[in-house]
Order: structure tokens, then C-alpha cells, then sequence
């Protein structure tokens, strides 16, 4: 019961229990926001934290993230530190290989907006989100795993109140 | 042997290659030769009895903003322990050095990022090409009058 809780807070029981009763997009959400499987990348210094944050102190498996080792079996990718213009067509490679739906977490300065090598980092991309869509930033350089595990927790909330159906509403 | 010493002895067997040695301190002695010799300096180097050159510790490159570029060859040996340091001054216009890949094995990835970062073309290098840059980058970025390119693949460069 505390797991179809988090599905839905005013969810129905029923008295002899072995069904309930919601709403498809709810469902769905809770899915996909329970199980994000997140794609094995790291790129810098930030991948450390990433590292540090999936490893048992922090413990990223309790927010259901696995780190998987193919783009096609992943739902999340965290691009985790700066992102060199020969990295960037790799990983705009990569995400098109990811299945739909699929969500980015864009960790640390660098790969926000380029970071320290804003000006003179001629073979910097400044900020991924000049090839791919990112739906959560997580600021700082790099950011602590607290800070991670709030932008995890902000995708989830991202997650929980999209739409399948009503595309608009999300 | 001092860099004087080194350098006395380069001159008696390659009159014509050996340019130059300079001695200003606080920077270190430095010999200067000619860029179409240095694979045989090197060589010479490395093999004789009381040289020994067995480690080039680096190769880096210079761009002095006056239309010409240098690769800096450290020596170190570790028989004599003595140590030395040698200059290829090259013009802008053309600038090509001999390799000494065949000389220290070493030298093959250094000549790649100082063509690479600086644009120095090592001649008859074993595997000519970018190291870390793209292959299809445009430009040098090390050289002082290096201008970043406005667009890559489509990406945009500048902030």
C-alpha cells in the first residue's frame, strides 16, 4: 500500500484489496518516474560526483536509477561534466539512440553553460543545451551528490505531472 | 658534459647545422639547429658514447608572434646524467622539421600535439595526423594569431 501511495495519494482500495482504480497517466508517471534507468556516462570531474552519488553512501538505487550500459536500454542520461565539441556530436549520437521517452540532467557549470571555459574554451561546447533538450540543471562545480539527488528528485516531480495524452498540459 | 661542452662537440661533426648557442641565464643554455638536421643530431645524440641522450623528457612548441615557431626538444640522459635543451626555429610561412619519432618513440605523439595545438608539419612522421582536436577542425589554437571558428558540425562556438 505505501507504494500505490506515491502512485496516487487519493488512490481508491477496494475492501478485498487485489485491485485499485486510477487514471492512465498516473500510472504511467509513477512508472516511469519509479524505474529511471540512467545510461553509464561520464565525462569529467562531475562523473566523480555522479560516481560518488550512485555508490552505496548516497545510494541512486533507491530512486529506482540504474546505471545501464547501452543508450537503448536507458530512459535518463546525466551529462556529467564539459562537453568538448568532438563529444558533443557523440553524444548527440548517442541520444538519438535512446528510446522515447527519454530525459536529461545537465550536472555542473560546464555542461550548463560551458562553466570556467566560457571564453577561451575554443573546443567547448557552451552548454548541451544547444544540441539536445535538458529538463533539469544542476548547478555548481562540481555539484555535491545532494545536489544531484535534488535534480533527481525535481525530474521525478517533472515526471509525476506530464501528460500521454493531453501534450499540452505538461 | 655542460650544454657548452654538448654544444662544442655538435659543432665539430655538423658545422653547418648547429646555428647557435645561447646562454641567458636565468633561462636554461639552449642549442639552436637547423630543422632539416635534427633527426640526425638526435640520433647522434642518443648514440654517443659520452651523450647518451636516452630520454626525451619533452617536445613542445613556441610561437614567438614574429612569424616564427619553434619545437623545444628536452634531453635527459640517464647514463651521465647531464640534461639538454635544443631549438628548431622555423618561419610561420613554412614550417617543417624533420621528425625524430624514429629517434625516441616518444616523440610520435609530441609531434601530433605540436601539429595538433601549433601547426608545426613534422616531415616523414609515421602517423601524420590531429591527436586531440577533431580531424576536421580548422586552424591552430595555440598560435597567437588563432582565430576560433564561428560554427562546428553546426554547433556554435563562441558563447
Amino acid at each position: 500500500m505505501r507504494y500505490l501511495n506515491r502512485l496516487d495519494s487519493k488512490i481508491k482500495q477496494y475492501e478485498h484489496g487485489n485491485f485499485v482504480v486510477t487514471s492512465v497517466d498516473k500510472f504511467l508517471n509513477w512508472a516511469r518516474l519509479s524505474s529511471m534507468w540512467q545510461m553509464t556516462f561520464g565525462l569529467a570531474c562531475c562523473a566523480i560526483e555522479m560516481m560518488a552519488t550512485s555508490a552505496s553512501h548516497y545510494d541512486f538505487d533507491r530512486f529506482g536509477i540504474i546505471p545501464r550500459p547501452s543508450p537503448r536500454h536507458a530512459d535518463m542520461i546525466i551529462i556529467s561534466g564539459t562537453v568538448t565539441l568532438k563529444m558533443a556530436t557523440r553524444i548527440k549520437k548517442l541520444y538519438d539512440q535512446m528510446p522515447e521517452p527519454k530525459y536529461i540532467i545537465s550536472m555542473g557549470s560546464c555542461s550548463n553553460c560551458g562553466g570556467p571555459y566560457w571564453e577561451h574554451g575554443y573546443h567547448v561546447l557552451k552548454g548541451i543545451d544547444r544540441i539536445i533538450p535538458v529538463d533539469v540543471y544542476v548547478p555548481g562545480c562540481p555539484p555535491r551528490p545532494e545536489a544531484l539527488l535534488e535534480g533527481v528528485l525535481k525530474l521525478q516531480d517533472k515526471i509525476r505531472n506530464q501528460s500521454t495524452y493531453k501534450k499540452n498540459k505538461a | 658534459m655542460n650544454s657548452n661542452e654538448i654544444y662544442n662537440l655538435l659543432k665539430s661533426f655538423f658545422p653547418d647545422a648547429v646555428i647557435d648557442y645561447k646562454d641567458d641565464k636565468p633561462v636554461e643554455p639552449y642549442i639552436i639547429v637547423s630543422a632539416k638536421e635534427i633527426d640526425k643530431i638526435c640520433l647522434f645524440l642518443r648514440d654517443e658514447e659520452n651523450l647518451q641522450f636516452d630520454y626525451l623528457s619533452c617536445l613542445s612548441s613556441v610561437d614567438y608572434d614574429n612569424d616564427n615557431l619553434a619545437a623545444v626538444y628536452n634531453l635527459y640522459s640517464f647514463v651521465h646524467n647531464h640534461k639538454l635543451n635544443i631549438k628548431v626555429i622555423v618561419p610561420k610561412s613554412d614550417p617543417v622539421i624533420k621528425t625524430v619519432s624514429s629517434v625516441w618513440n616518444t616523440a610520435n605523439w609530441h609531434e601530433r600535439e605540436a601539429y595538433d595545438l601549433m601547426g608545426i608539419i613534422f616531415d616523414e612522421h609515421p602517423d601524420f595526423r590531429r591527436i586531440l582536436l577533431p580531424d576536421d577542425w580548422e586552424g591552430y589554437p595555440l598560435r597567437k594569431d588563432y582565430k576560433v571558428q564561428e560554427f562546428y558540425n553546426g554547433m556554435k562556438v563562441p558563447y
